[in-house]
């Protein structure tokens, strides 16, 4: 059921949260990479400084988009946070960023508007995914509710093997890491310059900035679903998952988009088939 | 307390530069000199850019970049020229096809000597900058459109970055 | 006044008014006919949902049945000679072959069988009646409104088109009038009558404008649908045969799965037929060369509503069979095929053609199904898709006639030529793929429904698929309307009064129908699917409450954009600092002048309509003989 103090804390707490991981991204990337890299604090330094600069526009709607797009994913997390439908949390996810293409598109730049082609299609890559997670942990814990599935004392990750490995490869889409970063990333790729966020700029880019951090805690919290039946070993999960995620960010060059659509669309049917398949067996349907 | 000083981003061209003084500039960013740890970041995105680090002379082809770069840039925002051609034109001067150094078109800020600038002193000209980007936060100065006065028609009807 | 006559009423009113606009003299005249007789149309129907609202299922027996059945069969073997006729003429030897066949089946039933066949109740009418009246009445009546408009300038700017007008009112309400009969009929010879008038109406419309491509393309469309036509024919024969005459609707569901498969079979795949489903999903692209209000009624509303409502109806026959899989797996299969195909089209009538058949092969899919929960999902599917495509095509309609083209790429920067509509269409868009509105919500209820069905897995996960893909072509649509260009001039006040008035209402129901839909599911689709089912579908209260909220905030936030607000500087884009005037030209090499030109990905090498066409043929042509094949094993075998 839907508790709302949740969401109320996520909307305060996940920013903070989220522009600490991505601190400690760059301090861990910055070591991997034998240097010593910025101080933690340096995402919060990023956007006040944004916030500090001018308000400069290609035209006046890019703001609007900014502003949606960060709403859209407050709310999105805060449902999810609150216990939510986990279905309902991946098509107000889904609504959150195709805001943040719409923002793209608007600006009929060329690089901003490649960015926006190229997001579509990482969404294209990871969405057949992200549903049959959803789908999988329905089947795993017979509830859709994310208050529910964390709850559960059902082992989601022994049943769910598969689904947890391809979401994991859309987890790198999702959180913009190389090898999958096709329409835009923190790094210093710039073939198509900043792809989506080129034509932004100040506070609407401090916007877009805080609007990742959030995505990134909710992100984490559907890895965290996969172990909710033991907060600890959860909480280690996220952790080892998102180092991973940082080793792979660096050890790997950006691939084509065929290469990300195709590779993501076929693990995504094996894994779902086999796995789904094997729950079903397992269920007595056959 | 302003974040300006704490998280720089910068944008690098090369105007007409040997490439020289680039090298260098991209040296800072190695974990050699790693000026990532004072939160500098290198975006190719004028818009997100704060300070505008140019090498290399001003000539005919470069003339109308510089603007538009320096125009779609956000206020508050520095020029760092570096090395000497940025400065003054360098060995090139007294070229037919060279116009000098970068502040021939735009106010610069800072300039850093040498031919190729040392990494140190392009760290310590990016330094001093930051002051003077937060200077001119405090006093809250906004830079109008550059509009380049130079005859020649072939692009008369462009906008130069700015608004229009 | 009584339920029979209301229901007599609204089958035969759109056909008084189809004889009178046939012979109106002036364009003042016949759009006085039209507008009170969508008026009354709407209302009507509005008032028979207010009449039988929680009453239940009702059978009713409206008209004589003999007689009708004779008139029926007559007018039925006057289109067969009509169209026979039309077929030599034309050298289309398939369609005089399926026409002959169709006509012989159906006097050897005349004669044989027609005299002993008594249905206990012809008309009757149940919520799922009322939705698809609803829908004929309110989006059928509007279109036929908008019409006047766009007939008016389609005739001006294609003055080489012989005026036939009054022809294509007649047509659209005496295809109003068939589908009104199509959905209140019970006796499955009234169906069939219906259901081939409606074929006639289309095959007519299509070839409107006499050129050789519409005329291929009609007959193209009507070979198909007759092909349909003759497995129908051929379920009636064998129920007059082998069935013990049962050729009443609620006769044949209440009478079990045994009996029922074989014509349930037969009928479906008359169903697949004109629902366009794959492998005979060619006739309804090629269906987009008549104008678009056909378009919108026929091909995207309602006629093709026609063929998933009839399967829908006969879902219960097909829980849990096999039979019912494989019509699924078709269902699903063209679902995933005709979406990915949507992904290479520019042509932007092809990509809304593409997309409902999409969406009829998923509301197939869920009639395959047959849980409680697929059919929810499915009527939720119908209704809010019947709002939705019909705004877009009506909007795209309008678009196309005021900058002359029906690509996507030349929609560039709508939202400043023509703000108005842009916003419709992109409410229209919004309708087809995000959350909270309406086929996000029938989506849902579908993945639920498929997960909960036996071997649903499958059906889930082609749904993820085709669900992503649905995002990819309508967000890059979306994203080019709403591009702020800004050398474009505002040619928005040209629109005809028709074409607001209908295009408003449309973008308004969009925004109600997906506040009220709770109301909807539990007044109507609730007790339907207890009456047939023994189930209700929910969707909880928390959830609903979440929607709303979600809505809310996307009307608030647009309209936060109307007030004023601070202007900010402006910049130019970002082109690797090139200097670009305000249009987008900048200086190439060597100084020449180049004009930016930013087009769509259609990825035609992955997503090609050739490619994946053929795969849709073969898989979905496999899977109909397996499930006739499957039926009639059935039937046979104890």
């Amino acid at each position: 059921m839907i508790n709302p103090a949740w969401a109320l804390v996520f909307a305060l707490v996940a920013p903070v949260a989220g522009g600490l991981v991505a601190g400690i991204d760059r301090k861990i990337t910055a070591h991997m990479q034998g240097r010593v890299g910025p101080s933690i604090f340096q995402p919060f330094y990023d956007v006040g400084k944004l916030f500090e600069k001018e308000q400069a526009v290609v035209n006046e709607t890019q703001t609007f988009y900014a502003i949606c797009y960060l709403v859209f994913m407050i709310f999105t997390g805060a449902l999810f946070f609150a216990g939510g439908d986990l279905l309902l949390v991946i098509f107000a996810l889904t609504l959150a960023q195709i805001f943040l293409v719409l923002g793209a598109f608007a600006a009929n730049s060329p690089y901003s508007y490649v960015g926006a082609e190229r997001e579509l299609l990482q969404i294209l890559a990871y969405e057949p995914m992200v549903i049959l997670t959803a789908v999988g942990m329905f089947v795993a814990t017979k509830s859709f509710n994310v208050s529910d599935i964390a709850a559960s004392a059902s082992p989601v990750i022994l049943l769910l093997p598969g689904i947890f490995l391809g979401f994991l490869y859309v987890l790198t889409i999702k959180l913009r890491k190389s090898p999958f970063d096709i329409s835009t990333s923190h790094h210093a790729h710039q073939e198509i310059v900043k792809g989506v966020t080129t034509e932004f700029s100040g506070p609407s880019l401090g916007l877009i900035e805080v609007t990742h951090w959030y995505e990134v805690v909710l992100l984490l919290g559907f890895v965290y679903l996969f172990f909710g039946f033991s907060p600890l070993i959860a909480a280690l999960a996220v952790a080892v998952v998102y180092i991973l995620e940082i080793l792979v960010d660096n050890t790997n060059a950006r691939v084509r988009w065929q290469l990300a659509v195709r590779s993501s669309w076929l693990i995504a049917a094996v894994v779902g088939l086999v796995n789904l398949a094997g729950l079903y067996v397992l269920s007595g349907g056959i | 307390m302003t974040y300006l000083a704490k998280s720089p981003w910068i944008i690098h061209y090369d105007a007409s530069s040997c490439n020289g003084c680039d090298i260098e500039i991209l040296a800072c960013l190695t974990p050699m000199y790693d000026v990532e740890r004072f939160g500098i970041i290198n975006t190719g995105n004028p818009k997100h850019a704060d300070i505008f680090v140019v090498t290399g002379s001003v000539n005919e082809h470069n003339r109308e970049v510089i603007l538009n770069i320096y125009n779609q840039m956000p206020d508050p925002k520095v020029v760092v020229a570096v090395g000497i051609c940025a400065t003054s034109g360098g060995v090139f001067r007294e070229c037919y096809n060279v116009a000098g150094g970068i502040d021939k078109l735009i106010p610069v800020d800072v300039y850093v000597m040498g031919c190729a600038a040392r990494p140190e002193s392009i760290i310590d000209g990016i330094v001093t900058a930051l002051g003077i980007l937060e200077e001119k936060r405090s006093k809250n100065v906004h830079s109008a459109p550059v509009t380049d006065h130079h005859e020649n028609k072939e692009h008369n009807n462009h906008s130069q970055g700015g608004a229009s | 006044m009584q339920l029979a006559q209301l229901l007599v009423f609204l089958i035969l009113f759109p056909l008084i008014t189809a004889v009178f606009v046939l012979f109106a003299r002036k364009g003042l005249e016949r759009g006085l006919i039209v507008k009170l007789s969508a008026l009354a149309i709407g209302v009507i129907t509005v008032g028979l949902l207010l009449m039988t609202v929680d009453k239940g299922a009702l059978q009713v027996q409206g008209l004589p049945g003999e007689p009708v059945t004779l008139l029926m069969f007559v007018v039925e073997m006057l289109i067969a000679v009509f169209i026979l006729y039309l077929g030599i003429v034309h050298r289309k030897w398939l369609v005089v072959a399926l026409i002959l066949i169709q006509s012989a089946m159906m006097l050897y039933f005349e004669l044989v069988y027609a005299g002993s066949i008594e249905v206990a109740s012809n008309l009757f009418i149940d919520e799922f009646s009322n939705i698809m009246a609803l829908i004929i009445g309110i989006i059928g009546s509007l279109i036929c409104v908008y019409s006047l408009g766009y007939m008016k300038f389609f005739h001006e700017q294609h003055p080489e088109v012989k005026d036939r007008q009054n022809v294509f009112f007649f047509m659209m309400f005496v295809f109003l009038a068939a589908m009104f009969g199509l959905v209140f009929s019970n006796n499955i010879i009234w169906v069939y009558f219906f259901w081939e008038v409606t074929t006639l109406c289309s095959f007519i419309l299509i070839g409107y404008t006499k050129t050789e491509e519409a005329t291929t393309n009609a007959f193209n469309a009507l070979w198909m649908n007759l092909l349909g036509g003759v497995a129908f024919a051929g379920a009636i024969l064998y129920l007059a045969v082998l069935g013990n005459g049962m050729l009443g609707l609620s006769d044949l569901l209440a009478s079990g799965k045994v009996i029922a498969l074989v014509p349930a079979t037969l009928i479906g795949f008359a169903g697949l037929t004109k629902a366009a489903q794959m492998p005979f999903s060619s006739w309804l692209v090629g269906a987009m060369v008549a104008p678009t209000p056909v378009s919108a009624l026929l091909h995207s509303s309602t006629m093709v509503k026609a063929g998933v409502y009839i399967l829908v109806r006969l879902a219960p026959v097909f829980q849990a069979t096999f039979t019912g899989y494989m019509l699924a797996l078709v269902g699903a299969l063209t679902f995933l095929i005709a979406s990915g195909i949507a992904i290479s089209q520019s042509n932007a009538k092809r990509v809304l053609a593409y997309s409902t058949i999409a969406n009829l092969g998923l509301i197939v899919a869920c009639a395959g199904i047959g849980t409680y929960e697929a059919i929810w999902a499915a009527v939720l599917l119908i209704v809010f898709h019947a709002i939705s495509k019909s705004l877009l095509f009506l909007a795209v309609g309008t678009v196309e006639h005021r900058i002359r083209s029906r690509d996507i790429d030349d929609m560039t920067g709508l939202i400043i030529r023509m703000p108005k509509i842009a916003a419709m269409m992109v409410i229209g868009i919004a309708g087809m793929f995000l959350a909270p509105f309406g086929m996000l919500i029938s989506k849902w209820a579908a993945i639920r429904a498929f997960i909960d069905a036996p071997y649903g897995f499958v059906f889930v996960i082609i749904l993820a698929f085709g669900s992503a893909i649905t995002v990819f072509f309508w967000a890059k649509w979306m994203g080019k309307i709403l591009t702020v260009t800004t050398d474009s001039k505002n040619i928005e006040g040209e629109v005809d009064r028709h074409e607001w008035a209908v295009l408003t209402c449309l973008a308004g129901l969009s925004f109600i129908t997906t506040f009220v839909f709770p109301v909807l599911s539990t007044k109507l689709l609730e007790p339907f699917l207890l009456a047939n089912y023994g189930h209700v579908a929910l969707l909880s209260q928390d959830n609903i409450l979440i929607m709303m909220m979600m809505l809310v905030l996307l009307v608030i936030l647009p309209a936060s954009t109307l007030l004023p607000g601070r202007r900010h500087r402006h910049v130019s884009p970002y082109m690797g600092g090139r200097t670009t005037t305000q249009d987008m030209r900048f200086s190439g090499s060597l100084g020449i002048q180049k004009k930016t030109v930013l087009s769509n990905y259609y990825l035609t090498d992955y997503f090609g309509e050739a490619k994946l066409r053929v795969w849709g043929i073969w898989l979905c042509s496999a899977l109909i003989g397996i499930m006739a094949v499957a039926a009639a094993l059935r039937e046979v075998l104890p």
